[in-house]
């Protein structure tokens, strides 16, 4: 969440949000707009057509020097070298202990990387990733690039009216193409579980590039709060939340972001802890619940035993409106992690039942064209 | 009939004369509803329990966040909205009609005068 000391910054579109009807809100340092006409309507609406995210306030960053690769990988549990170019990863930025201190997709972009970042984090993980590598490796934090997302089943079509060629993209490829005459570096992925594409223009040419995507019929301008119940919908954790640094990858489920060569050959951040927990099983595990009722649980609320004793958290929670019932992600004991494992939740009072879930809670529907 | 504000955003509707042993009926304004956004979920008091002026009484989560609501005057509760049980929605979209949260028997009516009209609360929310 955002600092409460220092005021908000505005993003390149703040003003636009406002004219659509957005209702700011502080998030991550910046104004943003939560919702437009409501959360439930924008969360359906991208389900069912697609909906335009400004995600400007995410870190775009440029890194280039020679072996950057292998500098990248002393943090980074991916086996970069399978990265094509043009090619996404998500990855973790890893700290030596093994915690995470930031999610990441990554792509390879000829003789740079280019990554993008939370936004919340994106200044303390340049300053970590800057300590971090040698000094001929560099990093560019592309300030003046707006970033914006695109998501939902109707957003190929629109994509092959505004920037031919860009719904060729299998999920995880990006490239460059031209949208109304502006160049951007588009890629198929997101962060809601759905199809959809990230946008990234010059800041000055957003206000016009976020007019011409809502003017199609299929697009409408979706707020934070949607954006939250879609990636809880699609099991995806978010950082400072679901993950943060005394999360590893092995707790958080994120062991497909530890690539088969790395767990052989180890020398990455927190690889002795990693290995551990991937050989023995870690503690506790982040999980998917299924609350009973129509109450939802919360984000703090505890898990707790039999005896009432604290045994885990939960990290997200809210009400899913496409299963219109509540749902969350938690942290429990490994010996209660497999789905359907009856937890108990104390919040506000109150015990409320749930049981562990699969997820996604909503069935992903990422287009994929063969190896990405 | 009378209908009183507060700033916490609460609608209370004397349906007699006010006096005492007089049932109130009570729920969110639509100023309030509107700033929750869509409710998801609301837990309103049963019959017979007993709440003071500023307790909590109910329970509205919206897809955001769970917000408390207090008792705009002390008294005994005579009836819940069990609709609200089932759809939650009412509140959104009659706030001050179908989607009403409970009933009370009010044990002090001079706590209603301290309470807002419907100007004054209109200059409440314009200012907030």
């Amino acid at each position: 969440m955002s600092e409460p000391t220092a005021p908000d910054q505005t993003l390149p579109l703040d003003s636009w949000h406002r004219a659509q009807g957005g209702r700011m809100v502080s998030f991550a340092g910046y104004a943003m707009p939560i919702q437009y006409e409501g959360i439930m309507a924008e969360h359906r609406w991208t389900r069912e057509s697609a909906g335009l995210f400004d995600v400007s306030h995410m870190g775009q960053l440029l890194i280039a020097g020679p072996d950057s690769e292998k500098a990248l990988e002393r943090f980074l549990p991916a086996d970069l070298a399978l990265v094509k170019e043009a090619g996404l990863r998500y990855s973790l930025l890893l700290a030596e202990s093994g915690g995470i201190l930031d999610d990441l997709m990554i792509t390879r972009r000829g003789d740079h990387w280019y990554m993008v970042v939370n936004g919340a984090t994106k200044h303390d993980d340049i300053e970590n990733m800057v300590s971090r590598l040698p000094r001929n490796v560099v990093i560019d934090h592309m300030k003046e690039q707006a970033l914006l997302a695109l998501q939902g089943p109707k957003s190929a079509e629109v994509m092959t009216r505004l920037a031919p060629g860009a719904a060729e993209l299998g999920f995880m490829q990006g490239g460059a193409f031209e949208l109304d005459g502006v160049r951007a570096w588009i890629s198929r992925s997101g962060y809601t579980g759905e199809d959809g594409f990230e946008i990234s223009i010059p800041a000055n040419k957003a206000e016009q590039v976020a007019a011409l995507l809502t003017d199609q019929a299929e697009v409408k301008p979706i707020g934070l709060g949607a954006r939250d119940s879609l990636r809880l919908e699609a099991g995806l954790p978010l950082y400072g939340h679901d993950l943060d640094p005394s999360t590893t990858p092995v707790e958080a489920g994120l062991t497909f972001a530890i690539s088969k060569r790395r767990r052989a050959e180890g020398g990455f951040a927190g690889w002795e802890r990693i290995m551990a927990e991937l050989a023995n099983g870690p503690v506790r595990r982040r999980v998917g619940l299924s609350v009973e009722g129509r109450q939802p649980v919360r984000e703090g609320a505890m898990v707790v035993d039999g005896e009432g004793n604290e045994v885990g958290k939960v990290t997200s929670g809210g009400f899913s409106p496409m299963l219109e019932a509540p749902i969350a992600m938690a942290y429990v004991p490994t010996a209660l992690a497999e789905t359907g494992s009856g937890i108990e939740i104390a919040s506000r009072g109150k015990i409320y039942r749930a049981k562990v879930a699969p997820m996604p809670f909503v069935p992903h529907r990422y287009q994929r064209k063969g190896a990405a | 009939m009378s209908v009183y504000y507060t700033e916490e955003h609460e609608w209370i509707r004397t349906d007699d004369d006010g006096g005492a042993d007089s049932v109130a009926t009570v729920g969110i304004t639509d100023f309030a509803q509107n700033q929750l956004g869509d409710i998801v979920f609301v837990e309103v008091p049963e019959a017979g329990r007993q709440v003071a002026k500023g307790g909590d009484a109910a329970v509205v989560e919206s897809v955001k966040a769970a917000s408390d609501v207090y008792a705009p005057v002390s008294g005994e509760v005579v009836e819940g909205n069990a609709a609200l049980t089932d759809d939650p929605s009412l509140v959104n979209s009659d706030p001050e009609g179908e989607g009403w949260f409970f009933k009370i028997r009010l044990s002090d009516p001079s706590e209603l005068e301290g309470l807002m009209d419907a100007d004054a609360y209109k200059s409440f929310c314009d200012s907030q």
